[in-house]
């Protein structure tokens, strides 16, 4: 969990940008064949009014035997979707904008919730009320566009509660 | 690139200073016998969500009250605390009908009164939004020892700062924290404990 923040923190020496970005990633050339990425259900949080941003949150598991990596996404709500990570250390909550995607590590299983890694939902063109849904794309380097569907949790909410499946 | 790290590092070292500042700060107040002479917190002045100008400890005549470090454009560790400090007061049943938390923004160019009413309206209405000129905002947080930065994200900017709620007693003096990874039957223990 937050091991770029962690590493940055820690070592001192190392750029963010560079943590996130393992170079055993980058070792194996099979493209990932279709189908290969499990996505969980999608959720995100209710939000206070005249809120301008909200988290989306699932889990990404690659069953293929080749790296991919998470590389932009898009909601209906948002006017700007980015890829984020943040993380509490030492008392402070930081977040950033991860430029380069989230590997997402053949055998491997990334988790976006909050306290983490998250789609950050920016420029809300409305107020994410419990029960709605946010339509989008996860857009992945090897495996393409994924449809997903953000399931709208209460204020505070720690998991999607709702266990719908897709 | 190295003054990427050096910053990186200084935050580090300035974070751990605070973390040692407060933990010490609040086992010399919870172990004295007299008033705390350790400085973090108040007076301050700011202007609250309803837009009025609000001294503190001033404005809570005697009672205990708390601070929160964050802002609107956060989406989650901030709008995660106030519902938890919500449902911390619910938990606290009557003792905790006075008790206030006030809701400093670090983001004030973005964060107005009418904006911090907007958004606080979804937890509880023990919590206070209050906002100033960059200027206030920067004294404020260095009373408190408390740490933010914007930094820039390809469409705009966020803010990095200190999530800790700072707990003050009835003389305005700082108390000690409640802390986001602290379960909340601990958190309720030292609220009743404030507020006895
Ligand atoms: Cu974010």
């Amino acid at each position: 969990m937050f091991n770029s923040l962690k590493i940055a923190g820690a070592a001192g020496t190392l750029m963010l940008a560079a943590a996130l970005t393992p170079a055993s990633a980058q070792m194996h050339n099979h493209p990932a064949p279709a189908g290969t990425l499990m996505l969980s259900p999608a959720w995100s949080r209710a939000t206070p009014p005249g809120a301008k941003v909200a988290g989306g949150y699932i889990t990404i598991e690659n069953k293929g035997t080749a790296a991919d990596r998470l590389v932009s996404a898009t909601a209906d709500v948002a006017g700007v979707v980015e890829i984020h990570e943040m993380a509490v250390i030492d008392g402070v909550m930081r977040m950033r904008a991860l430029e380069k995607g989230l590997d997402i590590a053949p055998g491997g299983k990334v988790e976006l919730k909050p306290g983490g890694y998250h789609i950050m939902f920016i420029d809300l063109k409305r107020q994410l009320k419990e029960g709605d849904s946010v339509k989008g794309e996860l857009v992945f380097e090897k495996a393409g566009r994924k449809p997903v569907e953000y399931r709208v949790m209460p204020i505070g909410a720690r998991g999607d509660m709702s266990g719908h499946k897709h | 690139m190295a003054q990427q790290a050096t910053v990186l590092r200084i935050i580090r070292w300035g974070a751990w200073a605070l973390i040692a500042l407060l933990t010490a700060a609040a086992i010399y107040v919870l172990t004295r016998s007299e008033p705390p002479k350790v400085a973090i917190g108040g007076p301050f002045t700011l202007t609250a969500m309803d837009g009025a100008r609000v001294s503190l400890p001033d404005a809570e005549k005697g009672k205990p009250f708390a601070v929160f470090f964050g802002f609107t454009h956060c989406p989650d560790i901030c709008p995660t605390a106030m519902y938890e400090m919500g449902q911390l007061l619910k938990a606290g049943g009557s003792a905790t009908d006075d008790f206030r938390v006030y809701f400093v923004s670090v983001d004030p160019e973005r964060d107005t009164p009418e904006q911090l009413r907007l958004y606080l309206s979804a937890f509880d209405s023990r919590l206070i939004g209050m906002t100033g000129t960059t200027d206030e905002i920067a004294g404020v947080a260095r009373q408190h020892r408390a740490f933010y930065r914007k930094v820039p994200t390809p469409s705009g900017y966020t803010m990095d700062h200190t999530a800790t709620i700072y707990l003050f007693d009835r003389k305005g003096s700082f108390w000690g924290t409640l802390d986001s990874n602290e379960a909340e039957a601990p958190r309720l223990a030292k609220l009743q404990r404030l507020l006895k």
